[in-house]
């Protein structure tokens, strides 16, 4: 188990949200979708210019940009990716 | 027979949660679309009948929470605590439960009567989730009921409860929710004062107004500054104090405590088995699949490409034949007015101001019709969003959203669309500051009505290489569009980017009365709200036009000289020979240009003379891109009626050319210089009516017109002032 960035994590690697480190508008926004701490969250695929990224949350698809991603900690799952 | 009762309810819900299904299941075409006052979000109601009840439905903006962060989210709170339904309707998606219950918290926290219709279990079900909607419904001390919207299943139920909840009265404002230790003991204090103060209490519960404002609420904040001014200063240093101290001993926001505490509330309620998951979390779904082709790296660019060609392709191939049969009904119609009407104003009001006008509009309808059709099919896909998806990259470069994309293209981005759908389309972007940048440059783009004027320049004068100067025009009218959004995006539209964080909703097949209401919604709109701005234009534009009237001594000069010819009075019909009709037709088009020159139209076109020498257009050219305002075709017909040609009709413009290619006025650098003025200059009035219209504010119609035309000016006088010192022309 380690701790990765969101960025930073591969296509179809999972983990769990550990922080949300952004306020406002944006952290608003992440966690009406279902970004907060505990929520398990997978690496769906990446724009054909690598950025924004899909991710999967609570069964939906939700998209968001790479500098967006920076603000998300995930502990990532063992054995994939 | 038993009096209708009637109830007013409010349909709340996640964005793509079948909120709208729902909607038009229940109301079906009985519905009407509206603003709130001073917005720009749609506001739609509608009625139906159930058990001898009226019921007023509105249809509130899809949203994720109730905060203040959007105009949507505002105004859905604003209506939910102001007009006070009998019942909240809230939909929420069983397929994605969780996330979907964070918008029902909220409303629960508000104390609304709320009831969950727990839409798409089919879904839900194919996913191997299963949800006691009976558990939900005790947890959560609201009636459940689980439903099918797209099929109707389940909605006679829903509104069976929602009679009975009408029928019991308001519940007491419950708050199921706990923030923790250290909020909830904040809440109840300042709770407690807010209800000594009795501030707001008609609106909200206390508890409530005292969780928003420890969540920083600015709107809440500000209206318990209205209510009451001198009670602020000291709740807000208690509020002000407990996040303080909250952030130095859990290094946590207010706002971010209450949301984790709000989704650990969801959490124990779903987990006292209110869902059962028989598959595994990362099952891939259908639509995931299609995802791994549509949005794959090097596939998803050119499935994109080939399916907006073929929306553009759909809609400018079908809609051709309608807008040719409405064209046509309009110039007959026109004749026939001529033909009764006596000479005189009246008759030229009707013709070329009244009929001409309003067949302005109503051509654009068929192109709108099929554009929406094709759009709506898109957005209710859920492929828009992948269209964002993909594209955003490149946009964002230019401080715009990937959904840009959609409406440059829909505007001519593939030269021969039209602005004003494109303009319409922008209602899709959620980003206040982008979707303004896209609704201000996509004028820029090639539109249809503007090719005519183009291919008669570039016929003329480009005599070589036609194929390559359109290409190089197509090419250079997005780099001006997208540069300029840039500069929009860091002047008078600057701010950070809006949050791009949106769902991918699943892949779903639209549904055809869905597709329908869409198409006849938009449309009809269209045609209210711009018909009578455009049809005020034109008149206006015919006026200018058309006074001040020639001096009689110089209409006498006309009519003598048809007198000498030997013409007969025009109440007398009588056979005329080829040769005299030839002449005659000569003096009505020398006595057109005389009219023209002479009126304010004219002379605004003269005075013009001062600033446009530098981009090399004469008071001819002036006059017909003034005309050219009501609709860029006009261009054409006014440089035929300035030149002293008579009226020049689109694709017929031989002696046209022929004038200008041997007018020593004209040249390769001139007619480019006209040419881009014409791309970049002040869009039509159609598209400034819905430029007006979906900004909210005549103010950005007016920044339209002047800041396009100022950029076509400097752009023209550039090109001009460089080519003819380079010697090009």
């Amino acid at each position: 188990m380690s701790k990765k960035i969101l960025r930073r994590m591969a296509k179809n690697q999972a983990g769990t949200v550990v922080a949300v480190k952004v306020a406002g508008d944006l952290g608003l926004r992440l966690r009406e979708m279902g970004i907060v701490p505990g929520t398990r969250i997978k690496i769906q695929g990446r724009a054909p210019l690598y950025d924004p990224v899909a991710v999967k949350v609570m069964g939906a698809v939700v998209s968001l940009r790479n500098n967006e991603a920076d603000h998300i900690e995930v502990e990532v799952e063992s054995g994939e990716g | 027979m038993r009096a209708e009762k009637q109830i007013k309810i409010a349909l709340a819900g996640n964005p793509n949660a079948g909120k709208t299904t729902l909607f038009n299941r229940l109301t079906g075409a009985n519905q009407h679309v509206g603003n709130y006052p001073g917005v720009t979000v749609e506001k739609k109601e509608g009625e139906c009948r159930f058990n001898h009840h009226l019921i007023r439905v509105v249809d509130l903006p899809g949203t994720y929470s109730l905060t203040a962060y959007s105009e949507e989210e505002v105004v859905a709170r604003d209506y939910l605590v102001r007009e006070r339904p009998e019942a909240v309707v809230n939909i929420v998606d069983a397929s994605n439960l969780e996330r979907n219950l964070y918008l029902s918290c909220q409303l629960l926290e508000l104390g609304l009567p709320v009831i969950i219709a727990l839409n798409m279990i089919d879904v839900a079900d194919d996913r191997g989730v299963k949800i006691e909607a009976a558990k939900l419904s005790e947890l959560l001390g609201v009636p459940v009921v689980p439903m099918i919207a797209r099929r109707g299943q389940g909605v006679d139920a829903l509104l069976a409860a929602v009679l009975r909840l009408a029928a019991t009265p308001a519940p007491s404002a419950p708050r199921p929710v706990s923030y923790g230790e250290d909020l909830d003991r904040a809440i109840i204090s300042l709770a407690g004062r807010i209800e000594a103060e009795n501030v707001l209490a008609d609106l909200y519960p206390a508890p409530w107004v005292a969780m928003k404002l420890l969540e920083g609420d600015a709107r809440l904040a500000a209206q318990v500054k209205e209510a009451a001014p001198e009670f602020i200063p000291t709740v807000m240093a208690e509020v002000n104090g407990v996040i303080a101290h909250l952030d130095a001993t859990v290094a946590s926001t207010t706002e971010a405590m209450i949301a984790d505490h709000r989704y650990g509330f969801i959490r124990s309620v779903v987990r006292q088995g209110v869902i059962t998951v028989q598959s595994d979390e990362d099952r891939i779904y259908i639509s995931d699949r299609i995802d791994q082709v549509l949005t794959h790296r090097v596939a998803g660019p050119l499935f994109m490409l080939a399916i907006l060609l073929g929306l553009y392709y759909f809609t400018f191939t079908y809609s051709e034949m309608p807008v040719d049969w409405l064209m046509r009904g309009f110039n007959w119609l026109a004749d026939a007015v001529a033909a009764i009407l006596p000479d005189g104003y009246l008759k030229s009001l009707m013709v070329n101001g009244i009929i001409r006008g309003v067949g302005g509009v109503f051509s654009f309808v068929p192109i709108i019709m099929f554009m929406f059709f094709g759009i709506a099919i898109l957005e209710d896909s859920g492929y828009l969003a992948r269209v964002a998806f993909m594209m955003d990259r490149v946009f964002r470069t230019f401080g715009l959203h990937g959904s840009s994309v959609m409406s440059f293209i829909i505007s001519g981005g593939i030269a021969g669309g039209c602005a004003v759908p494109g303009v319409l389309a922008t209602r899709t972007l959620r980003s206040p500051r982008e979707r303004m940048a896209t609704l201000l440059t996509t004028p820029f783009m090639n539109c249809g009505a503007k090719l005519p004027v183009m291919a008669l320049f570039i016929s003329t004068f480009f005599t070589q290489g036609k194929a390559r100067m359109m290409f190089l025009l197509t090419i250079i009218s997005w780099v001006c569009a997208l540069l300029v959004a840039k500069f929009l995006r860091s002047t008078i539209l600057k701010g950070v980017p809006t949050p791009f964080v949106m769902e991918l909703p699943p892949y779903r097949f639209p549904t055809l009365r869905g597709l329908l209401l869409h198409t006849w919604e938009r449309t009809g709109d269209y045609l209210r709200k711009a018909g009578t701005v455009i049809l005020a234009a034109s008149v206006l534009i015919w006026a200018m036009m058309t006074f001040p009237a020639l001096p009689t001594a110089q209409k006498a000069v006309f009519a003598a000289r048809r007198q000498a010819l030997g013409a007969p009075a025009a109440t007398v019909a009588v056979a005329i020979s080829p040769a005299m009709k030839a002449q005659l037709g000569r003096i009505d088009a020398e006595e057109a240009e005389a009219v023209l020159a002479h009126s304010l139209a004219g002379r605004f076109g003269h005075f013009l003379e001062g600033v446009s020498r530098f981009t090399g257009f004469d008071w001819r050219t002036n006059i017909a891109l003034v005309g050219g305002v009501a609709a860029k075709e006009i261009v054409i017909s006014t440089l035929g009626t300035a030149y002293s040609l008579g009226e020049v009709a689109v694709g017929n413009d031989g002696s046209l050319a022929a004038a200008l290619r041997h007018n020593p006025a004209w040249n390769r650098v001139s007619a480019f210089s006209l040419i881009l003025f014409v791309m970049f200059y002040s869009p039509c009035i159609a598209t400034i009516a819905c430029i007006v219209r979906e900004s909210g504010s005549w103010r950005w119609g007016a920044f339209a017109m002047t800041f396009n035309t100022l950029f076509a000016f400097l752009l023209s006088t550039l090109v001009y002032q460089a080519g003819m010192a380079l010697g090009l022309g």
